[in-house]
């Protein structure tokens, strides 16, 4: 039995320990939110955070995030810890109609989410780093970043 | 038919000593050099053949930009050292993708490589483009290695994880020739001939 958090929830279960996370998320848990891309660490869409990290979720066997704290979209919200419907960096997706298709956007918030935890403040230069490795088809990529820079302005409390 | 097992077997070992020996000279086989100082520059040469591999000049890039294969293409995903760390930028961090061991994806014909820590080596060591020389010059100055002694270096080479990596790198990647023991051995003997440098 391999226990863990899961968006402040308890989970544990019992699977072989190299089954990958996002199956564990998606098959067991029904949290659908993270997407499959690539399944080889290419593509970010499966991205959650392990213990606030940005990790793979297509790569990661679920038997290494024993007893860390897992989050996924849907629990991105809770962890901004104002009480509030959306994450600011949701919000901001909302405002600027970032997404297209949409597909690739819930790891593109969760590797935002960790830019963000990291570099409260950062510059074209650190999203276009920390965002190198998600790939959106539908080219969305200068919403994203704006997204992102008013996302930074919400959290550092509209100072720019 | 037990012989035969038998003979096969030490065969078999023989071969395998053979190719060990044949990728990575031990230390005792520069003996025969009377000259301190070319037996240095010698040993630092059998050195450079793990030096060199891809499996150690991909994470020593002069460009902050990994490199990935045999072949030392850029890494894909696009990746950058970031920080003094060598971890990568914030936010996406390595072990992202790269966890505590190698794994094996299915329909892949290469394991996504891993070790705990994975990371790239300082940006003041930078090998890719250098010469031989260059590195060697470069591994000796503490200004430049990490603030390391010659037996700070002797100790990462010889026992480091990560460098022992090399030589374990999973499905896909050719490892890095002889071994970890071999190549403490020769750096050891390095040291003891004077650390010389090749021109």
């Amino acid at each position: 039995m391999i226990s863990f958090l899961v968006n402040n929830v308890d989970v544990q279960v019992d699977a072989p320990g190299d089954t990958p996370l996002l199956w564990i998320l998606r098959d067991w848990l029904n949290l659908t939110g993270t997407k499959f891309g690539c399944g080889v660490a290419q593509c970010g869409a499966c991205t959650v955070h392990v213990d606030g990290q940005a990790r793979r979720s297509c790569v990661t066997p679920v038997a290494s995030v024993a007893g860390s704290a897992v989050t996924t979209v849907e629990g991105l919200a809770a962890t901004a810890g104002d009480g509030r419907e959306f994450h600011p960096l949701q919000a901001a997706w909302i405002e600027v109609q970032a997404p297209q298709c949409g597909y690739c956007q819930p790891g593109q918030l969760m590797q935002a989410a960790a830019l963000l935890g990291e570099t409260p403040d950062p510059s074209d230069d650190d999203i276009r780093n920390g965002m190198a490795a998600n790939l959106c088809r539908c080219m969305a990529y200068v919403r994203i970043r704006k997204a992102i820079k008013l996302a930074a302005q919400a959290q550092n409390g509209g100072r720019k | 038919m037990r012989v035969a097992i038998l003979t096969a077997a030490a065969a078999l070992s023989t071969t395998v000593a053979l190719a060990t020996e044949a990728d990575l000279r031990r230390s005792e086989s520069f003996d025969a050099k009377q000259d301190r100082i070319e037996r240095s520059v010698a040993l630092f040469g059998e050195m450079a053949k793990v030096i060199t591999h891809p499996r150690c000049m991909n994470c020593h890039p002069a460009d902050n930009i990994p490199r990935q294969g045999d072949e030392q293409r850029l890494h894909r995903p696009p990746m950058v050292r970031g920080g003094e760390a060598s971890f990568g930028p914030s936010g996406l961090h390595c072990n992202s993708c790269h966890g505590s061991e190698n794994l094996a994806v299915v329909g892949h014909d290469r394991d996504i490589p891993g070790h705990d820590p994975w990371q790239l080596a300082p940006a003041s060591m930078g090998w890719i483009g250098l010469s031989v020389h260059e590195i060697c010059v470069q591994l000796k100055d503490p200004a430049r290695n990490g603030n390391r002694s010659l037996a700070d270096i002797h100790k990462f080479l010889a026992t480091d994880g990560l460098v022992g990596w090399g030589w374990h790198p999973g499905k896909g990647r050719e490892a890095a020739p002889g071994t970890q023991e071999i190549l403490g051995e020769l750096t050891q003997a390095w040291i003891q001939t004077g650390a010389a440098c090749p021109k």
